[in-house]
């Protein structure tokens, strides 16, 4: 029952139903910390237990189904080392690099390439299904009968897999636990403890505070792993948008980044801005579409009329296979759903998956076809319907309960029936048409993008000792197959760092200060609540570092959140540990806000890859600019630097990615 | 006739539908859940509190986790609205939450 009900049939308002003791301190020492519970999380404590290291999982929600790969996936990038696949984890790295116009992550796109296949195995192994074991599919053009995998965006080259995912969280989940990890569910981490409490110098511990207890955690480490989410709710709190978000619960505050950046690592790409806003109100993937995971759906006009395929050069495709081929026999499809951005958007690239008719927008215009535009599977073979329906949607994160189930119940059947795509300008229609109704935001939000902890080879951040994993803490992106090699990487990493390194001591000094911050609002008695300060912070962000910047704006910016710090923080008020869970990720955002637009202040040009507009600086992508800017504190002050995009095949790397990664990896 | 002074949320307040007939009152949905939204219901045995209704994001993992059947997710009106099927042969239109609801089209998911 909700709330209201309860509160109407009893008369009562019910007791908070835990022990509250604001403050309690709880010290728990481990080898290896891993903040965020996610799958990036989870596989990182598994890995580092599996190299002997205890291990300690913070997490913010409760590891068995949180984080953005936490209700499950339906298609696996990455698996470039799969016995079919004709794609090497180098042409991969580059390939990625290429689109991304060298605004990724190369050396991580390496590691994905020669770890992915593997780390989708351990799945296997541990219980979820990767083949079509059950033969469901024999006959699809998107299967391969010997190993009996399924592919996804491209039939030739084979490198991404349709998977089963849906269970794949409480599989890893459970594996963690047999493994004997201590999960510790419910715990806000808020700040990093470095050696000496010195910016920059090497992790020993995190702080945290308990969402039902409200007591406080000190761990303490030889080496951590930070595997949290992004930060979308900077940029808004709308508990509708929030939940029609596919990827993006209220936990995502960035709160990693952000302990990052007050404890002195360099982060890169803060500047970059993301495309959408966290969901826009519809239930994620229900509008009609035929990207991602609908990739090859037919669309149909309001009359019924077939909208044609195209290749990215615009050529109309009659053969359903040709869908998921290449529009250029040289290339590979790269996939989406991978964190990449495509460099040029809407214009062509070898690399993109087919697309709807490019002139659709005219067409529109002209009366050939009328709105709204509708998927219509009925036309498909039953094996090609289910690849999609039963397939993808149904194990896709986020679908199985409330798109697929909720469908079935409400008598979808597409075998018979269309499915209605978002009603938008006809020009949005072209490309991703129904991405639009996934995870559309307003034009005026700010939205973060790919930026994150600079990583080496090792995906250690600049602060020694703190390795970085997951699709959105490390720099230049990724999703759910990424996060999950990355974490199994950098477990490895951490333990072995735990191994050569005895625990450093911290600054008690630094955890009372941190300390009695979070706690401010529990002996506050202020006017203003954790959702009252979201908004507020938000409003900042979208005025001073949305569409419109200029260096006076942002400075501006930066005033309001140091304004509002010291007066609307000092005015909080909370009811029980959860909304003091909830505050303390506010408090939060003042730091990631610096960040953020410190990040935009050093870039002084635009660019198109980074979706990043500086009014003062309209020239986009001068080759001058073309570069990565890392960003940290040192001694409180603010430090921007300046690195070559493709560093990671530049001294002292090598050239050679394997030679680098062999060197690097710390192989058994 | 009384009533009580309550506040009114902004946002969907009626998330989740337990079936009393079916709930135990385990709780494992309370404890499965991400984002926190729920807390045991003071009498054992009864289906649980959801406190944060703004906070769900619709991820069904307390629909999952319950091993009896028990619970429904009920989504915002705003997002009920949008989501539109068109029966291909007759035109008729139809979508979630209508007032005279399809009759059930159970399809099993690949893999189950």
């Amino acid at each position: 029952m909700n709330w209201h009900e309860y509160v109407n049939a009893t008369g009562k308002v019910p007791a908070w139903p835990y022990e509250i003791n604001y403050g309690r301190e709880h010290v728990i020492k481990t080898d290896v910390l891993i903040i965020g519970g996610g799958v990036a999380g989870i596989r990182a404590a598994i890995s580092a237990k599996q190299h002997g290291a205890t291990v300690a999982v913070a997490d913010r929600g409760a590891a068995k189904y949180s984080g953005a790969g936490g209700a499950g996936v339906d298609h696996w990038h990455g698996a470039v080392l799969n016995p079919c696949s004709k794609i090497t984890p180098r042409q991969y790295s580059d390939v990625a690099m290429y689109c991304d116009d060298g605004y990724c992550n190369g050396s991580m796109r390496y590691i994905v390439g020669k770890e992915g296949w593997d780390t989708l195995l351990e799945l296997e192994k541990w219980g979820m299904q990767i083949r079509d074991v059950k033969d469901e599919f024999v006959g699809s053009i998107f299967r391969d009968d010997e190993t009996k995998l399924m592919f996804a965006y491209d039939v030739d080259n084979k490198h991404c897999l349709r998977v089963w995912g849906n269970n794949i969280k409480r599989v890893a989940f459970a594996e963690a636990k047999r493994l004997g990890v201590d999960i510790y569910d419910r715990i806000c981490i808020f700040s990093l403890l470095t050696e000496g409490g010195v910016q920059g110098a090497r992790v020993c511990g995190a702080l945290g505070v308990h969402d039902r207890t409200g007591e406080f955690y000190i761990f303490r480490c030889k080496a951590a792993v930070v595997a949290t989410g992004g930060g979308s709710r900077i940029g808004g709190l709308a508990p509708e948008l929030n939940a029609a978000s596919a990827m993006g619960d209220l936990n995502l505050t960035g709160i990693g980044h952000t302990i990052g950046w007050k404890a002195g690592a360099q982060l890169v790409m803060m500047e970059q801005a993301g495309t959408y806003g966290g969901g826009f109100g519809y239930t994620p993937y229900s509008m009609g579409n035929s990207d991602n995971t609908y990739q090859g759906a037919p669309t149909v006009d309001y009359n019924g009329k077939p909208i044609a395929f195209a290749t990215r050069y615009g050529k109309l495709l009659d053969d359903y296979r040709d869908v998921f081929r290449t529009s250029n026999p040289d290339t590979f499809v790269l996939g989406h759903g991978i964190g990449v951005s495509f460099l040029k958007p809407g214009s062509a690239n070898d690399y993109e998956a087919t697309h709807l008719d490019p002139k659709i927008g005219e067409k529109v215009r002209s009366g050939e076809f009328k709105m709204p535009l509708y998927n219509d599977f009925t036309d498909l073979s039953d094996l090609d319907r289910r690849a999609i329906y039963n397939l993808m949607l149904a194990h896709e994160g986020k679908c199985r309960v409330p798109i697929f189930e909720t469908w079935n119940e409400a008598g979808f059947d597409p075998a018979r029936d269309l499915l209605q795509c978002v009603i938008t300008t006809p020009d949005t229609l072209y490309a991703r048409p129904g991405w639009v109704g996934i995870n559309a935001g307003p034009n005026n939000w700010f939205s973060p993008g790919s930026g994150g902890y600079l990583t080496d080879w090792r995906l250690q951040s600049t602060i020694p000792g703190l390795f970085v994993a997951g699709g959105r803490p490390i720099f230049g992106g990724g999703c759910h197959g990424e996060s999950h090699t990355t974490g199994r990487y950098s477990g490895r990493q951490a333990a072995a760092f735990a191994r050569a390194n005895d625990f450093a001591e911290a600054n008690p000094e630094q955890i009372k200060k941190e300390k009695d911050a979070a706690y401010t609002p529990v002996n506050n008695k202020g006017d203003i609540g954790w959702k009252e300060l979201n908004y507020a912070i938000a409003r900042v962000m979208a005025d001073y570092c949305g569409h419109v910047k200029t260096e006076e704006v942002l400075n501006l910016g930066l005033k309001r959140l140091a304004d509002m710090r010291e007066s609307e923080g000092e005015r909080t008020f909370v009811n029980n540990p959860h909304e003091l869970a909830r505050m303390v990720e506010d408090y939060s955002f003042f730091d990631l806000g610096q960040c953020y637009i410190e990040a935009a202040k050093a870039r002084k040009a635009s660019s198109n890859i980074l979706r990043f507009t500086r009014i003062d600086y309209p020239e986009v992508d001068p080759e001058e600019w073309h570069k990565l800017i890392p960003l940290s504190l040192k001694d409180g002050e603010v430090v921007a630097g300046s690195l070559d995009c493709w560093f990671y095949k530049k001294g002292p790397y090598s050239e050679d990615l394997e030679s680098n990664y062999v060197k690097y990896a710390e192989l058994d | 006739m009384s009533g009580f002074s309550m506040p009114s949320f902004s946002g969907p307040c009626r998330v989740l539908k337990f079936d009393a007939d079916k709930c135990v009152g385990c709780n494992l949905c309370v404890d499965a859940c991400p984002l926190d939204v729920m807390i045991p219901n003071p009498e054992p045995g009864l289906e649980p509190i959801v406190v944060f209704a703004e906070e769900c994001w619709f991820c069904g993992g307390c629909v999952q986790e319950c091993p009896h059947g028990a619970i429904t997710l009920i989504f915002p009106a705003k997002q009920r609205i949008s989501t539109i099927f068109k029966r291909k042969d007759t035109g008729e239109e139809f979508r979630i939450g209508q007032k005279k609801p399809m009759p059930p089209n159970i399809v099993p998911p690949s893999g189950e």
